[in-house]
C-alpha cells in the first residue's frame, strides 16, 4: 500500500473474467485481471468496484474477492451472451473515472476487443498495456505504458478513460480463502442478454500444434541445389574496418548505433 | 586473386574479327539469357555452351568456369544479382490493405508474412487485386518491392510520429472510406499491430479474427482462449495474423506505386505521448533486451567495459569464457547454454564466436564485432567489424557517447 498514491474521490471499476490455467485448463483468476484489481486497490481502495458479466456461480470469481474485496458485482447472463452490451449499459449509468481490464482474456474468444468496444460505446479514450498509474492531477492521469523489450512510455490521459493492464504491472496480492468465502457476490439481473449469434456458427477444438516453417531451397537446377547444400556461411557484405585510428573506427560504430536508434 | 589477371587470347580476338571464320558466331558475345518485353527470361539455346577442342559442343552445367567471353576473360564476381520478374497490377479491381508494424522503421519478418498472406488471398479470390500497404511516419525500408507491396500509402507528418494510435485509426478509417479494401490485414503483435487492429475493428464495426494462423478466402483458423484452442470460423474482413501465417514473397518484384488520401483525416488525440522513460538497461531481461553490449575473452579492462555499457545505455551480456573466468555473472551468458537473445543491435567485444554463441545470437538483426582477429566467425557474421584493440575502441565509444549525451541535453535546454 502506498498511501501517497491513494485518491479519495476516485472511482475505479475493474472488469474481471474467469481465467484458465494454460497447463491444466482449470478455471482460475485471470492473471491480467488480477493485476488490474491490484492496481485499483492500491490507487483507490474506497472507490473500487469489481465487475463481472456472466455466471455468478463461478467459483474462480471468489479468488478475486479473496484479495480483500468486500463485494463483487456480477451482471448475470448466460455463457453464450455477449458481455459488452451489458457492461456498457451498466457503466453508462455508473460513470466511473477509470475502467481497468486485462489485455486479453484467458478463455473464450480472447480477442482482446472488450476495452476497445467499451471505449467506442462509452466514447472514452482507450489506453493499452499500462504498467502503472503514476499520479492523477487536474483531471488527468499520468500513466506508464509497457512496451516490448522492457521499455516504458509516459502518457497523459484525461479522466475518464478505459485502460488495459499489462503483465508488466505489479503482481497481484495473494488470494485468501476466508475473505473469499465471506465476500458478497451481488448478482444483478440487468434484463438484457444479447446472444452472440456469430459465435454460435464457429467450431472450437483444442489447439493443434502449428507446423514449423521449413527452409525451402528454391533452386531450379541441380547445380544450384548442390551449391546451396555445400555453401559455407560466408559473410555477406559485412563492412570490415582495420588499420585505422581507433577514433575513426569508434565513430563508425557510433554512427551505426545512432542510425539504428538504440542510443538515447 | 589469380582470376583477376587479364589474359589475352590472340586467336579468339582474330576469330572475333574474321566474320568468315566458322567459329565466328560462337565467339560473338551474345548473352545466353535476355529479358523479353513481357519480363520473361528468353534463353537462346544456340548461344549456350561452347565448342570444345575437338569440335564438339560442350555445355558446362555446373557453371564452374563462368560465362566465357571473348578473350577468355572470366567475369569477376560471378554472384550477380538476380533480377526478379516484376508483378504489375494496373487498375486494380479491389485492394487488400496491410498495415505493417515497421519496428525500427523497417518491415520485419512478421510484416512480410502478413503481406505474403495478402497475396495468397488475392491468389485465392482471383481477379486484379492489389496489396495496399499503409505506412505511418518516417521509414527506412528500401525493399518494399521485394516484400510484395503493390501500392504504398505513406502518411507523413509530425502528428504520426511517436505514439499516436487515435490519429492513425482516424487515417485508417479514411482509407476505409476511400479505398474500401476487401480485407484488412494486420500483424497480431505486441509492437503496434494488435492495438491498431482492435481500434480499427471497434471503429468500423468489424469483428476481427485474432491470432489467425490459417487463413483462406472462406475459412479462418485462429487461436482462442489464450492460445489453448483453435477456432474455425468464416473469414472476417479484418484479420490480425499470427507470425508465420503465410510464406513471404520472394520470387517477384512489385511496383510500390505511391497513392494518396484525397480527403483530410479528422481525428482528435486525447492521449498525450510524453516520450519514453529511461529504464535501467540491466533491469531488462537479457532475452528481451534491444541493445546488448557483450564481452568475451578479448576484454581485459572490465571496469571500462561496464562504464561503456552504462554510457551507451546497453544491456550487458557475456560469452561463456567471460562467465567461467568469473568476470560476469552466469545469468548474463549469451549462447546456446545461456540465454537466446533477440536484440536488434548486438555489439560483441572480443568475442570470436563459438558456434554455441552464434546460435544464441541467431535472431539478432545487426551485429557489430570489435575484435583483433579478422578471420574469426563473429567478423563473418557481423554487419560492421572493427579490427583493433577493444579497450581503445571502447574508450573512444565512451567519449563519443558522453559527448552525444551532452549535446542532447544542451539541445533540450
Amino acid at each position: 500500500m502506498q498511501p501517497d498514491k491513494q485518491n479519495a474521490s476516485l472511482r475505479i471499476t475493474a472488469l474481471v473474467s474467469v481465467g484458465k490455467h494454460p497447463g491444466s485448463g482449470r478455471a482460475r483468476r485471470a492473471e491480467q485481471d488480477a493485476r488490474a484489481v491490484e492496481m485499483a486497490m492500491t490507487l483507490a481502495p474506497e472507490g473500487l468496484e469489481v465487475l463481472h458479466a456472466g455466471d455468478p456461480q463461478a467459483d474462480s470469481l471468489r479468488a478475486y474477492a479473496g484479495m480483500g474485496l468486500k463485494r463483487l458485482r456480477v451482471l448475470q447472463q448466460g455463457t453464450n451472451a455477449d458481455a459488452v452490451p451489458a457492461l456498457s449499459q451498466y457503466l453508462k449509468q455508473q460513470k466511473p473515472d477509470i475502467i481497468l481490464t486485462g489485455v486479453r482474456a484467458e478463455s473464450g474468444e480472447s480477442s482482446g476487443m472488450t476495452p476497445y468496444l467499451l471505449g467506442e460505446a462509452l466514447g472514452l479514450p482507450v489506453v493499452t498495456r499500462i504498467a502503472e498509474i503514476v499520479s492523477i492531477d487536474h483531471g488527468e492521469a499520468n500513466l506508464l505504458q509497457a512496451l516490448p523489450r522492457g521499455q516504458r512510455r509516459a502518457l497523459r490521459v484525461p479522466l475518464p478513460f478505459v485502460a488495459s493492464v499489462d503483465m508488466a504491472a505489479a503482481a497481484p496480492r495473494q488470494s485468501a480463502f476466508g475473505p473469499a468465502s465471506r465476500a458478497d457476490l451481488e448478482s444483478q439481473d440487468i434484463g438484457m442478454a444479447v446472444m452472440d449469434e456469430v459465435k454460435a456458427a464457429w467450431s472450437e477444438a483444442p489447439a493443434r500444434k502449428r507446423p514449423k516453417r521449413l527452409k525451402v531451397v528454391k533452386a531450379k537446377t541441380a547445380a544450384d541445389r548442390f551449391k546451396a547444400a555445400t555453401a559455407k556461411s560466408s559473410g555477406d557484405g559485412g563492412k570490415v574496418l582495420r588499420d585505422k585510428p581507433a577514433s575513426e573506427m569508434a565513430q563508425a560504430v557510433f554512427d551505426l548505433l545512432l542510425e539504428e536508434g538504440v542510443l538515447r | 586473386m589469380s582470376e583477376d589477371i587479364i589474359r589475352r587470347d590472340p586467336r579468339a580476338e582474330w576469330i572475333a574479327r574474321n566474320r568468315l571464320h566458322p567459329l565466328h558466331q560462337t565467339m560473338q558475345a551474345s548473352p545466353a539469357e535476355t529479358r523479353g518485353p513481357s519480363g520473361l527470361i528468353r534463353r537462346n539455346p544456340h548461344a549456350v555452351g561452347f565448342i570444345g577442342p575437338n569440335g564438339i559442343k560442350r555445355i558446362d552445367r555446373m557453371n564452374a568456369s563462368g560465362p566465357a567471353t571473348v578473350g577468355g576473360r572470366r567475369a569477376a564476381g560471378a554472384a550477380k544479382e538476380v533480377e526478379l520478374p516484376l508483378h504489375r497490377v494496373e487498375n486494380p479491381d479491389y485492394y487488400i490493405a496491410v498495415v505493417p508494424d515497421m519496428v525500427g522503421g523497417r518491415l520485419n519478418g512478421h510484416d512480410k508474412d502478413v503481406i505474403g498472406q495478402a497475396h495468397k488471398l488475392i491468389g485465392e479470390i482471383g481477379g486484379n487485386g492489389a496489396v495496399l500497404t499503409i505506412v505511418f511516419g518516417e521509414h527506412r525500408e528500401e525493399a518494399f518491392d521485394k516484400a510484395g507491396v503493390d501500392r504504398l500509402l505513406h502518411l507523413q507528418g509530425d502528428e504520426y510520429e511517436g505514439y499516436s494510435p487515435e490519429l492513425r485509426v482516424a487515417a485508417l478509417a479514411q482509407v476505409e472510406k476511400e479505398y474500401a479494401p476487401r480485407y484488412w490485414l494486420l500483424p497480431d503483435s505486441v509492437a503496434a499491430g494488435f492495438e491498431l487492429g482492435c481500434r480499427l475493428a471497434a471503429r468500423i464495426g468489424e469483428r476481427p479474427a485474432t491470432q489467425a494462423w490459417q487463413v483462406g478466402a472462406e475459412q479462418t483458423i485462429c487461436r482462442g482462449a489464450g492460445g489453448t484452442s483453435d477456432i474455425t470460423r468464416q473469414t472476417p474482413r479484418l484479420l490480425l495474423l499470427a507470425e508465420e501465417c503465410a510464406d513471404q514473397i520472394d520470387e517477384t518484384r512489385h511496383e510500390v506505386l505511391p497513392v494518396e488520401l484525397v480527403g483530410t483525416v479528422a481525428g482528435h488525440a486525447s492521449i498525450r505521448d510524453c516520450g519514453q522513460v529511461a529504464v535501467d538497461p540491466n533491469a531488462i531481461p537479457l532475452a528481451e533486451a534491444e541493445f546488448i553490449l557483450s564481452a568475451g575473452n578479448g576484454v581485459s579492462d572490465w571496469a571500462q567495459f561496464h562504464q561503456a555499457a552504462e554510457a551507451l545505455g546497453a544491456t550487458e551480456g557475456a560469452s561463456r569464457v567471460a562467465v567461467d573466468d568469473g568476470n560476469m555473472p552466469r545469468f548474463r551468458q549469451v549462447g546456446a547454454t545461456g540465454t537466446w537473445v533477440t536484440a536488434r543491435v548486438y555489439v560483441a567485444v572480443g568475442i570470436s564466436g563459438a558456434i554455441q554463441h552464434m546460435q544464441g545470437i541467431g535472431q539478432c538483426d545487426k551485429v557489430i564485432a570489435i575484435n583483433t582477429d579478422v578471420g574469426c566467425d563473429m567478423v563473418k557474421r557481423a554487419a560492421l567489424s572493427v579490427i583493433g584493440d577493444s579497450s581503445e575502441v571502447l574508450a573512444e565509444l565512451i567519449r563519443l557517447a558522453k559527448a552525444h549525451r551532452q549535446e542532447v541535453v544542451e539541445n533540450a535546454a
